[in-house]
């Protein structure tokens, strides 16, 4: 179970510590001398591990300098490679060159924590604006967030493109239509993409920093508000990591009722993106039957858990709401009713030869970028990576492999036409899951008290949101209070990817590449 | 009993200007239905040319004398071809002045100031869609043409009366030349009016938009006007192809009575060609924008091969 550690231990010998405060205890999390921060990526990439996350501490409340964190993913493995930085000379050498994904990564480090990626070829801030203070670094403990800030003039260096013929197109960050905002800068030929460079950031609420000054309690309603269409996966990822920091035992009932609403939250979004990627292609059909069955989901939700998106229902310890036998009659009638017209609509967009010709070969993210990019979810299931986290990081009922029998879809082509269908395929599969936990639900309490966690221990989860993968990073400080709450929304990530699978397409077919991976902007910015 | 010539051409126009949004109501009502929704009233389209024309112009500071004449432009250009294409009465007065190939003409004016206006205030989307507005356009042109011309070979004759006329009286009832260019016909009518799957009138999405990206810095009466030229042009040429193809119901002598029978028969061949129309643009997605040459040459090439059919065949 420990590849990645042994992969590094002969190579590092007595310069690595195995950290003990890092909980689970499935998790490892090494110290290493910061100047082989980067050797550790190197040896690391070898192993063909991947870069799952990369952030920032700030530790002098605990008696030390900054930290910098990168975890790495290998299969079913979790490692956390730590490089302690004194306060004086907080640099440390950047990964970038490594693992891509580290690109945004560490720019955001910089940005909002004032921790310098040493080698990093792009020091544009990112997430933060040009406007603010060169010195104001949020996540810094000496940052004062109650007061308000200075503005100052600045304009973003935006990559150019030169040459005859070629124009740029400014695309938001305010759009046509009830989307959130960000930035997207074409370089264009005609109608052929050259290069495509986003801009996020503009919905920066500063929830990494709001956390810090929350209870462990208080925590998990902000995380159900990361990003609004995942509410149910962020809650339960923050509740995970918390409870791994006592090593807490969570009722049985309560795991299955947690990963009944991860279902229904990944049916609904699943369901509602399939028809938005339709709409976009001009096929409203599909958009209105399956917008129609998204309702339907919502409002059972509403009528059994009291909130049509599950908000506020997974707490740390258990769930706040059960479910009876009424309820479970009718989550069945109303998975009949629904998977029967989904049936339906799926062939219809099976048969359609106009939208099959618009969905294919449009907005390919090869196998080989989705490596090199390091994507979760369903971006990367599309593009040949077999990566979900409720099979490779399971919590009840998904580790029951023999009884359950999960069948995760994996796609090549990595089209957008792969990434519906992916969705289809995961809408069925939930559809599955949903009906094996109402029919296998187990008796008991759903929730258990949980206590708060020790002073200078730190707490990690991954769980399977709809888009994907997301992480959560606890730490406590001195008083066993909030020290850093890190947030990976999957969408940290992806976003990457749909930068990289836009050049070598033509502009009219920006808005469907975009709806097929429909990406968090709040989940990215935080 | 007979009615001056002048008083028809005068009922034809008020019957184009005033119809066209019932006739977009009526397309939009259609589609809600096909895709299982309730629709709005169907006499929605005049509350939103209402509203827009209450509203204020916003002007861009750099709009130049094009942008503020244009919509003016279009919508004058759009209601002369509605006055010359016989739509109740076979011997309008204007119909002489202008024939088919002056039709033609007239959607083109209409189409290069959009184009210039669309240039005209330098965002990225407004040259954008002139760009792709023009490709259409020199595609749909040269199709439309071949078609029109078809129909002209046909008949003996450039000029839509003339043509109108024979066809009614029989000659040259369902000819293959004819058919060709019917054919040819729907699918120019498609890219010309802007719907599926050539444009999609209902986006929002502006990089994909073809027609409405020009028009994206209009509003206020400006874009009032314009929204009605595009409903106006799309009941011209619904009612120009049931002229050129199925001209039964269009009245050849004066009387009142006719004209309002002619009216009626107006009116439901639009409601059935809105009926085709819908169920073209629920069925199909919209086309990749490059497969554009593909459907405007196909167009093409069935107009071609009606001309060929009638030398061969007729």
């Amino acid at each position: 179970m420990s590849m990645l550690i042994n992969a590094l231990a002969p190579v590092f010998g007595d310069d690595m510590r195995v950290e003990a405060a890092q909980h689970p205890s499935a998790v490892a999390c090494c110290t290493v001398p910061r100047e082989r921060f980067a050797e550790a990526a190197r040896v690391l990439k070898k192993t063909y591990a991947l870069l799952a996350a990369e952030w920032a501490t700030d530790e002098t409340e605990l008696g030390r300098g900054f930290c910098v964190y990168a975890c790495y993913r290998w299969g079913r493995e979790y490692l956390i490679v730590r490089s302690p930085l004194p306060s004086s000379d907080p640099r440390f050498p950047s990964l970038t060159k490594k693992f891509l994904p580290a690109y945004r990564f560490e720019r955001q480090i910089q940005s909002l924590m004032g921790v310098e990626p040493t080698g990093h070829p792009d020091m544009r801030p990112w997430i933060k604006f040009e406007d603010w203070p060169q010195d104001a670094f949020p996540l810094r403990k000496t940052f004062d967030s109650s007061k308000p800030m200075k503005r100052l003039e600045g304009e973003y260096q935006w990559a150019r493109a030169a040459g005859e013929g070629v124009y740029e197109i400014p695309v938001g960050p305010v759009h046509a239509g009830i989307i959130e905002p960000g930035h997207f800068r074409f370089q264009a030929v005609g109608e052929m993409v050259v290069n495509l460079e986003e801009r996020l950031g503009y919905v920066h609420k500063g929830i990494e920093k709001k956390f810090e000054a929350l209870t462990w309690r208080e925590g998990v309603r902000l995380a159900g508000r990361v990003s609004g269409d995942t509410t149910v996966a962020h809650a339960l990822g923050y509740s995970i990591a918390v409870e791994s920091m006592e090593d807490s035992v969570i009722p049985e009932r309560a795991h299955w009722l947690r990963a009944l609403y991860l279902e229904r939250e990944r049916i609904a979004n699943h369901l509602g993106d399939i028809g938005a990627i339709c709409n976009d292609a001009a096929f409203a059909f599909m958009l209105y039957q399956l917008s129609r069955l998204r309702e339907l989901v919502l409002r059972t939700n509403s009528a059994l858990f009291g909130h049509r998106f599950i908000m506020d229902r997974v707490l740390p310890g258990g769930v706040a709401v059960d479910l009876d036998a009424r309820g479970k009659r009718l989550i069945l009638s109303e998975l009949e009713a629904i998977s029967k017209d989904f049936e339906k609509v799926v062939k219809i967009y099976e048969e359609s030869a106009s939208l099959d010709d618009r969905v294919r070969d449009t907005g390919i993210l090869t196998p080989e970028k989705a490596r090199e990019l390091c994507v979760v979810g369903i971006v990367a299931r599309a593009s040949g990576l077999n990566l979900d986290c409720r099979i490779f990081n399971p919590f009840p009922p998904y580790d029951q492999y023999d009884r359950l029998e999960l069948d995760v879809p994996v796609k090549i082509t990595g089209d957008v036409h792969a990434r519906t269908w992916v969705r289809v395929e995961e809408v069925r599969e939930s559809i599955r899951i949903v009906r094996f936990i109402i029919e296998n639900l187990p008796e008991g309490p759903i929730a258990a008290d949980i206590g708060d966690p020790g002073p200078d221990t730190m707490g990690f989860s991954a769980v399977e949101g709809w888009r994907g993968e997301i992480i959560y990073w606890t730490q406590a400080g001195p008083r066993g209070e909030i020290n850093r709450c890190m947030v990976r929304d999957p969408s940290s990530v992806n976003w990457l990817g749909l930068e990289q699978a836009i050049p070598g397409n033509i502009v009219p077919d920006f808005p469907l590449c975009n709806k097929s991976f429909n990406q968090s902007y709040s989940g990215h910015d935080l | 009993m007979s009615m001056s010539p002048l008083v028809i051409e005068a009922l034809q126009v008020a019957l184009l200007i005033g119809g066209a949004p019932l006739f977009i109501g009526w397309v939009r009502m259609l589609k809600c239905w096909t895709q299982n929704r309730s629709s709005a009233s169907i006499f929605q389209p005049y509350r939103d040319l209402a509203k827009l024309l209450s509203k204020d112009v916003v002007l861009a500071g750099n709009a130049s004398w094009i942008f503020r004449f244009t919509p003016y432009l279009v919508f004058g250009t759009v209601i002369l071809a509605g006055a010359v294409v016989p739509m109740l009465y076979l011997k309008l007065p204007l119909a002489p002045s202008a024939d088919v190939i002056v039709l033609v003409g007239l959607f083109s004016i209409a189409r290069f100031f959009t184009a210039l206006a669309g240039m005209d205030i330098g965002t990225a989307f407004g040259g954008m869609g002139s760009s792709r507005e023009m490709l259409v356009a020199s595609l749909a042109e040269p199709a439309m043409l071949m078609a029109i011309f078809t129909v002209s070979l046909a008949n003996r004759s450039t000029s839509l009366s003339h043509i109108a006329g024979v066809i009614y009286s029989g000659q040259s009832l369902f000819k293959p030349s004819l058919s060709f260019a019917f054919i040819a016909y729907i699918l120019i009518t498609l890219a010309e009016t802007g719907r599926i799957p050539v444009d999609n009138p209902s986006t929002h999405l502006e990089l994909t938009m073809l027609h409405e990206a020009m028009i994206l810095e209009y509003s206020g009466r400006h874009l009032a006007l314009i929204e009605w030229a595009g409903m106006m042009k799309l009941f011209i040429f619904m009612a120009l192809g049931s002229a050129l193809f199925f001209p039964m119901g269009i009245a050849s002598v004066d009387d009142p009575l006719m004209i309002v029978i002619a009216g009626a028969v107006l009116l439901l061949k639009l409601a059935a060609s809105a009926v085709v129309l819908v169920l073209i643009e629920t069925g199909l997605a919209k086309m990749r924008l490059f497969r554009l040459t593909e459907f405007l040459g196909s167009a093409f090439l069935m107009a071609t091969l009606g001309m060929l059919s009638f030398f061969i065949l007729e």
